[in-house]
């Protein structure tokens, strides 16, 4: 399994699928940020918009995402204050230009973006900046992958891991793996040398008996990647956030797998400050994007697939993010 | 009540069909519906008009005058016509600065004199201001002659052509989104922006039988008109397309494929298998051509359009559906 939506995009477009041995199959893992929020964290940034006063500020696909009834840029074509940010501290500098507004950014990501937004609020802590607040729909990889290899209804033989996440929480943090595990950079060759490693693991297990003798998760994106991580930037994270359970869609509740404020943050909650609730919506009818995201069902399987559900129309967050597995099988094919 | 989003203009499916929908079907004519960069009228002249919005309206490689003379001289060239007379008309918000006014109409003018095309006619519009910056639209409409026995059209490729591309991709829309968005990327990100009927002059010939311009939608979205349009399949090799080291470095990072990113001075062309070799070295004998090279050619096998990746794998090279983001992570 590949975990991370960027391998997925570059797998599809190097065509990499179709150069592999018969007997490898990849399947697509929960690691697109857009596709792992729940619909109704959705519709609370959407319910954040209307809200007099506020701009709505986000990361790319977001604002496309369908929530129940709407999406972000639907919102934003009809008047709300919608805008694309680079860098989170762009926030940060609109919330000084426009003081009269409520800047609120949209948190949505892993552990490669969280430390970035943590740190736009100690800023804006430092420089008692009052109108910036974030929606924190933040999720930690570790958990997922856990829930992953315990899940009954798949078997993953081995994960191709995320390159960025694991710059900033390094190879350390995936010792309770059982099964081999490559952190991969994105390239072609990369991502092709790091199937090369699992099968070579694989193979050194088969010869053990099945015992592990050293730490499973070997590191093919060396370049960057330290079995530590970055201790600095894991810093900055929990000074501001601590580890919650938390909704992923498809999968479920995963126990300390999303993140909070802690209470001398509180005041930059947005969803405190605007007292807005995250409500259990229903998940679009027919579509298998839970599914999906856990690697249960590839993109081909599911019925709405390239019919009822199409980048122009999507029914499901798989299809809407460029990161998504369903979108990257639309735009690149089998291969 | 659906309304107009961003993505209805960024030259994908979904702007596709609102001119499908809504335009060609009230305008339906037999010389709209050639979907060219120009139409063909009266016999042997090119008309074409184009609108520019370009934010931020300088930028390294250009600004919004050079665009839009640009941008017409190219829709004429790519219909093989020779551009003679451009109108221009001036959507100007009230408080923008006159000496930016005059900067971005000298280099209109320097841009005229280069193409060898005239400005002819005019408009000026002020209207309430509504940014903060206070901006400028400007449209362009051109007319140009086709020379005889010149036939070029995105329905003419044929099944054994070669398809030239005259030099590196992306340029253009990764040095908008990096001036608009200040990233603060250091190397050398400057746009295309160039009049491309001097290249085509010194190929043009009746054995060339498509020309476009890849700007919105990239490389891809004009391979993706033209097999549809002349009913061929498309191979095109990933390896062969010249991409700028920087420009690949900043796609990447941006998690947006140069495939599908703007050019404004790049032309693809589609010649008989046979004038290839001396095209490409009529192309490349230009100032703008000198990264040219032949990246694939049309097919009888296939449907649509193919890349053959860097690991040696087909995969199918679709239109984009809507606008690239940036990705979160």
């Amino acid at each position: 399994m590949e975990v991370c939506g960027t391998h997925t995009v570059s797998i599809s477009k190097n065509g990499i699928r179709g150069v592999l041995s018969k007997n490898i199959r990849l399947i697509s893992g929960p690691g697109c940020p857009v596709c792992v929020t729940p619909q109704g964290e959705i519709d609370a940034a959407i319910e954040l918009s209307k809200k007099p006063g506020v701009v709505i500020t986000t990361f790319g696909d977001m604002i496309r995402v369908p929530g129940t009834t709407s999406s972000l840029e639907k919102e934003k074509a009809g008047g709300a204050d919608v805008r694309i940010v680079y860098s989170p501290l762009d926030c940060l500098d609109m919330a000084k230009n426009e003081p009269e507004k409520e800047i609120v950014f949209i948190g949505v990501g892993f552990e490669t973006t969280s430390p970035t937004i943590a740190g736009t609020v100690l800023k804006a802590k430092e420089q008692k900046i009052n109108n910036f607040s974030v929606l924190s729909a933040f999720k930690l990889i570790p958990p997922a992958l856990e829930a992953i290899s315990n899940a009954k209804d798949i078997k993953v033989d081995g994960f191709i891991l995320p390159g960025h996440v694991s710059t900033i929480i390094g190879a350390k943090a995936y010792s309770f793996l059982k099964i081999p595990g490559v952190i991969a950079g994105f390239e072609a060759w990369d991502i092709l040398r790091a199937i090369g490693m699992i099968v070579e693991m694989m193979k050194g297990l088969e010869n053990s008996g099945g015992a592990i003798h050293e730490l499973p998760v070997q590191i093919q994106y060396k370049s960057v990647v330290r079995d530590d991580g970055n201790p600095a930037a894991l810093k900055v994270l929990y000074e501001v956030f601590e580890a919650a359970d938390s909704n992923w869609r498809g999968i479920g509740i995963i126990p300390g797998s999303g993140l909070v404020f802690r209470n001398r943050y509180k005041s930059f909650d947005a969803l405190r400050r605007f007292k807005v609730k995250v409500k259990n919506a229903k998940e679009p009818r027919g579509c298998a994007c839970g599914k999906i995201l856990k690697g249960a069902l590839t993109p081909f399987e599911c019925p709405l697939f390239g019919k009822k559900c199409t980048p122009d129309n999507p029914v499901g967050p798989c299809m809407v993010s460029s990161e998504g597995a369903c979108s990257a099988y639309y735009r690149y094919g089998k291969n | 009540m659906a309304k107009i989003e961003l993505s209805h203009g960024s030259g994908g499916n979904k702007a596709r069909n609102i001119i499908k929908d809504i335009f060609v079907s009230k305008f339906s004519n037999p010389i709209l519906n050639i979907p060219d960069d120009s139409a063909k009228v009266e016999g042997d002249l090119a008309f074409t008009t184009d609108s520019f919005v370009v934010d931020p309206i300088f930028f390294p490689g250009g600004d919004i005058g050079k665009l839009s003379v640009c941008g017409t001289v190219n829709d004429l060239s790519m219909k093989g016509a020779k551009p003679l007379y451009l109108s221009v008309a001036f959507i100007i918000e009230e408080g923008f600065e006159i000496d930016d006014l005059e900067k971005i109409a000298s280099s209109m003018a320097k841009e005229m004199k280069n193409a060898g095309v005239l400005i002819v006619t005019g408009d000026t519009k002020v209207i309430d201001r509504k940014n903060i910056v206070p901006q400028m639209y400007i449209t362009t409409s051109g007319i140009g002659k086709i020379p005889k026995g010149i036939d070029i059209s995105s329905k003419n490729a044929e099944i054994g052509d070669s398809i030239i591309l005259s030099g590196t991709i992306a340029d253009h829309g990764i040095a908008i989104m990096n001036a608009r968005n200040d990233f603060g990327f250091k190397g050398d990100l400057k746009s295309d922006c160039a009049c491309l009927n001097g290249i085509v002059g010194k190929f043009i010939s009746k054995d060339v039988r498509v020309l476009r311009d890849p700007t919105r939608g990239g490389l891809a979205a004009s391979l993706n008109e033209i097999a549809e349009a002349s009913g061929v399949g498309i191979v095109i090799e990933e390896e062969k397309i010249p991409v700028l080291p920087q420009i690949k470095a900043a796609c990447d990072l941006l998690g947006l494929d140069p495939m599908h990113v703007a050019n404004e001075g790049k032309l693809v062309a589609f010649v008989k298998h046979s004038y290839a070799d001396k095209a490409l070295k009529a192309v490349k004998s230009h100032k703008l051509g000198k990264n040219a090279a032949i990246i694939g050619k049309a097919v009888k096998e296939l449907s649509g359009v193919f890349i053959r990746t860097k690991v040696g794998s087909l995969r199918p090279l679709g239109m984009l559906e809507r606008e690239q983001l940036p990705r979160i992570c």
